[in-house]
């Protein structure tokens, strides 16, 4: 898999998920002002403070060049995963339902999340069975999760609920306990914790946000073969 | 000589001098310096480059005896930064600064850009950032609103800044103290990687080559005190023309981080200099000074935030997120345009000259002509006068605890006080993962540890101590020095370089020049003694009000390396059957520690002797230990003495342990005491009678079952991992 | 032409800074608040008006989770 994960100015954690895309394939950086995705396998939108969350938390980076093809590549079937604020620029652009919003406490909160596997039916999560716990860190201000309720229906009804954060250890009042999601198609991705940190447990408490890297990769290689 | 200033207007006199901070003497020398009265903007540069902030004029005499020299040590002070060899073609560089003053006005732009600042001396070296850490001071926080107040906010700034220039925050310290009540403490230090060969210096060198402005736009940010140049009269409404606090912004210093390494990765710059404190003012005359040249500054070209500056408001100006860079005239155009991909405002303000001149023009008017050597080398140093203090200067704590308090009690005690409690509370509003090197997280072990690209390790730690230096300024400066070592070599680290922040009181009152002194001379021998260079630091005096000077407040950042990340330290519990052992010739005492403080004991006059000697052999041999795996988990004693350190590797390893000390004269004492070169480490049996051989050696106990189980000269202390837990998180109260 | 354009948080959703404000003001010796929210304002020079509301729907404010007030009367 050729994976490429997008650069803004104000992008943090873009050189971690390269690393760890690394791992399981080759991993680019694409410029936000660049319109070429390299032909890339995947589209990786990374944590980080686009733009200074300026206005609203991605609310910028959404509009730039390199988006504009990331929302066509995605409309095409590609795979796009959003981590932390990939996953608020996600939503701003439409290719995700529901919005992120301020922590319930307020305060930014690293710390290790305890994630329960909803759906295994995405390319993201099919290395996964339903019922997987997986403990990967989460590390945000804005990361509570909100979608009007009827479209939280529709989308738990449809499966788009990927993740969950472990009952009792919600960390932002996400409604549902809501990590992760994906779209209708199931190949748009986002969630708030960040799996580029724990793919080595000399640097991660565990190596579980491998898991979905290596999904991605077989999802891709899976599509190459057949 | 007897020449007239150049736009000499209504010519300042020494009147304006002492208002700007200067004394009449320093006044007549600028101007025999300059053979004629200085004029408004030359003035104001003098009065910031000749104040205590800039000039170091009461500490750089003392500085001078510290240690800089060492074989790790690739650049000494005197730069934006030190930095040592880490092995790999690698360098290290590090620094801490203070922020104390602006954190006292508004203490969460005040921590920001005390962040902001030190990130900037590192990548001005061409490092880039790659751990944040930060020691904190503040008055109690049970009972002064105030210093929860400026608690929350400055761990919110840190954070925020922090967090959002991606740069990890991975340790630092928070202590609480009546002395520290109206004068707080903001310490942040920062740390960065870069090849060894391609470090940047500041001097500016060239003639005929450009200056460039770069990153943020001038405002009036930091000018308050030269404001009696104004050439306008500033009426009441106007005060917010002259704002007194500095907003930091992060992303913009995103920005200009990554703009900078880009143009020393494309080897464009000839020299790099942050703008601080004084602004361009600083800037520009240091670098010109470094390299022996002159500048030629042009004011109208600086981009401006606010109309109608005046050139003395603009070279005085403290706005954040800009950078000062030397390139070659050919190289301009590639520089702007490094700069326009980054987003980031650049200018050619200046060339560099043969003169020696600072020389300000505003477009074609000259408004300023001083020699460089005057500004930044000329100003007077003066010796400090110091006199042991006849009395106590500071009052005794108030008392929570009886003198004759149970072991059980004086241990919840001691878990709950706000110098002991988990700091999880604060730390969990850090990101201390990313760039993905961290393999030791805050509380995991004594130091943070850092992944190089070889395989091996960083290590770092920052320590200081006000209450034990203030009982005895040489000996307790020593006690800091050993006890950044001991984190290191817990961890399995060995030092390679060391920085440091000096915070005291006013210089002028002689008690304060003695704890200075005496804290230097400390300082200087213990780095001797461990063979550890100091690299650089900072200097922040006059904290004190009213109510008396603050602790003498010595901070040591050090940082040291191990050759494999894989086998770096713990300090938790971990194997139920593990023996539990105190390492070293600890050697503890009550008076001036934690115990004592909730007693409400008063300082003692001078603390014990510390065996420096027997406290380094311990570290080696610690050191060694942890490299060679011999150990489950290692634990400098420290605040609280062995019983606190115990359950501190209780809770990180959620594992309980069952003691017994024996019988004993004094058992609070060997319980509770304080003082250098004890470690609690646990590990198999046969791991630590090897250690002994290696230095002296005591097992207590085991680990085993979920509780503390402590016994000695027939008292008994028992308390659930759970009852210690919820001591220990004291602290969540002051966060809601 | 000067516009000022108030973004507010759409009702029914949980407003943590709106409730950290209503809790802090008593505790100041403020009695009898409630129902407090924080938005945003947003304040430009525009030649074309009639173009704000399209620009509050496309970039200033998230209608998901966001109402707009454009201070002339005009609302989303």
């Amino acid at each position: 898999m050729k994976a490429g994960v997008v650069r803004f100015p104000g992008s943090c954690d873009e050189v971690d998920a390269q690393l760890a895309l690394s791992r399981v394939g080759e991993a680019v950086l694409l410029w936000h002002a660049d319109r070429d995705l390299q032909g890339v396998d995947a589209v990786v939108v990374p944590g980080g403070f686009s733009y200074g969350d300026y206005l609203r938390v991605g609310a910028i980076a959404r509009f730039s060049p390199a988006m504009e093809s990331v929302i066509a590549f995605a409309r095409e079937g590609g795979l796009v995963l959003g981590i932390c604020n990939g996953f608020q620029v996600l939503c701003e652009a439409g290719l995700l339902p529901g919005a992120l919003l301020p922590n319930d406490h307020l305060r930014f909160r690293c710390a290790q999340a305890e994630l329960e596997v909803v759906s295994a039916d995405t390319p993201f999560t099919r290395g996964c069975s339903p019922g997987d716990r997986l403990s990967i860190p989460a590390k945000h201000t804005t990361g509570r999760y909100y979608a009007p309720p009827e479209e939280l229906e529709r989308m738990e009804a449809g499966g788009q609920v990927v993740l969950r954060y472990a009952a009792g250890t919600n960390p932002n009042g996400s409604l549902r306990d809501i990590a992760g999601v994906c779209n209708a198609e199931r190949n748009v991705f986002g969630l708030m914790p960040h799996p580029e940190h724990a793919v080595d447990e000399l640097t991660g408490a565990s190596a579980d946000g491998l898991r979905i890297f290596a999904s991605m990769a077989e999802a891709v290689d899976g599509r190459v073969a057949a | 000589m007897g020449a007239s200033p150049p736009d000499a207007g209504v010519l300042p006199g020494v009147e304006d001098a002492v208002a700007l901070g200067l004394t009449p003497a320093e006044y007549d020398l600028i101007r025999d310096k300059l053979g004629r009265p200085p004029n408004q903007v030359e003035l104001a540069m003098f009065s910031l480059l000749w104040s205590e902030h800039c000039a170091y004029k009461h500490s750089k005499k003392l500085l001078r005896t510290l240690p800089t020299e060492g074989r790790h040590v690739l650049m000494g002070p005197g730069e934006n930064a030190g930095a040592v060899d880490v092995g790999g073609g690698l360098a290290c560089a590090f620094k801490v600064e203070s922020h104390n003053h602006p954190s006292a006005v508004e203490p969460f732009q005040g921590a920001a850009t005390g962040v902001g600042g030190i990130l900037r001396d590192i990548f001005a070296i061409g490092a880039r950032p790659i751990a944040v850490l930060d020691s904190l001071r503040f008055g109690e926080p049970e009972t002064s609103e105030r210093s929860r107040y400026l608690l929350d906010r400055a761990v919110a700034g840190i954070g925020h800044y922090g967090n959002s220039i991606g740069v990890p925050t991975v340790g630092g310290e928070v202590y609480f103290e009546a002395p520290y009540e109206h004068n707080c403490l903001v310490n942040a230090m920062a740390l960065g990687l870069g090849s060894k060969d391609r470090l940047m210096t500041s001097a500016a060198a060239g003639v005929g080559n450009v200056v460039v402005l770069f990153g943020a736009s001038t405002g009036r940010d930091g000018i308050g005190g030269a404001s009696v140049l104004a050439s306008a009269e500033l009426g009441e409404g106007d005060e917010d023309k002259r704002p007194t606090v500095q907003v930091g912004d992060p992303f913009a210093e995103k920005k200009l981080l990554e703009c900078s390494l880009e143009l020393l990765e494309r080897g464009l710059l000839v020299s790099l200099q942050d703008l601080g404190a004084a602004g361009l003012t600083s800037s520009a005359s240091e670098m010109a000074s470094k390299g022996g040249v002159g500048i030629d500054l042009d004011v109208s070209r600086v981009p401006l935030r606010e109309a109608d500056m005046e050139p003395f408001e603009i070279l005085v100006s403290e706005s954040q997120e800009r950078m000062l860079c030397v390139c070659a005239p050919e190289r301009l155009d590639e520089v702007l345009e490094v700069c326009g991909k980054w987003e980031v405002h650049g200018t050619a303000i200046g060339e560099v000259t043969g003169s020696g001149q600072m020389r300000i023009f505003d477009a074609d008017r000259l408004v300023g002509d001083m020699p460089v050597a005057a500004l930044v080398d000329d100003c007077p140093l003066y010796d400090l006068a110091p006199e042991r203090p006849g009395g106590p200067l500071y009052p005794p704590p108030v008392p929570l605890l009886a003198p004759d308090v149970e072991p059980t009690e004086a241990l919840l005690a001691l878990l709950r006080s706000p110098n002991v409690a988990s700091r999880l509370p604060l730390f969990r509003q850090y990101d201390w993962l990313v760039q993905s090197r961290t393999v030791r997280r805050p509380e995991e072990a004594d130091a943070a540890v850092l992944l190089l690209p070889d395989g091996a390790a960083l290590a770092v730690s920052i320590d200081g101590s006000g209450r034990r230096v203030a009982a005895d300024p040489y000996r307790g400066t020593v006690e800091v020095v050993l006890e950044c070592a001991a984190n290191l070599a817990c961890v399995g680290a060995e030092p390679l370089g060391v920085t440091n922040n000096l915070n005291f009181g006013n210089p002028e009152k002689p008690y304060v020049a003695w704890q200075l002194t005496e804290s230097v001379r400390g300082l200087g021998d213990a780095c001797r003694a461990l063979e550890t260079a100091v690299v650089g630091g900072n200097v922040s005096l006059y904290n004190e009000g009213a109510a008396g000077p603050i602790y003498p407040t010595p901070v040591v950042g050090m940082v040291g390396r191990l050759p494999d990340a894989r086998r770096a330290g713990r300090l938790g519990f971990a194997r139920p059957g593990d023996a539990v052992a105190i390492a070293g010739r600890f050697r503890p005492a009550l008076a001036a520690g934690e115990l004592a403080k909730l007693c409400g004991e008063p300082l003692p006059d001078g603390l014990p002797e510390v065996d420096v000697a027997a406290v380094r052999a311990a570290i080696e041999a610690i050191r060694g230990a942890v490299r060679d795996g011999l150990l489950t988990s290692c634990h400098d004693i420290a605040e609280g003495g062995f019983l606190v350190a115990v359950a501190e590797c209780c809770l990180a390893g959620g594992a309980g342990a069952v003691l017994d000390l024996g019988a004993s004269d004094a058992p609070l004492v060997e319980l509770f005491g304080e003082g250098p070169g004890g470690f609690v480490v646990s590990g198999a049996r046969e791991a630590l009678e090897e250690l002994r051989a290696r230095v002296p050696l005591d097992v207590f106990g085991e680990v085993g079952g979920d509780a503390l189980s402590v016994r000695i000269a027939g008292h008994e202390v028992a308390v659930g991992l759970a009852e210690l837990r919820a001591a220990h998180a004291e602290l969540e109260r002051f966060f809601p | 032409m000067r516009a000022r354009v108030l973004i507010r948080p759409k009702a029914g959703i949980l407003d943590p800074q709106g409730i950290a404000v209503e809790r802090a003001l008593p505790a100041l010796g403020f009695s009898g608040v409630s129902n407090v929210h924080v938005g945003r304002l947003i304040e430009l020079d525009v030649e074309d008006p009639s173009s704000l509301d399209a620009m509050c729907r496309r970039l200033l404010a998230n209608p998901l989770i966001e109402d707009y007030e454009i201070l002339d009367g005009r609302s989303g």
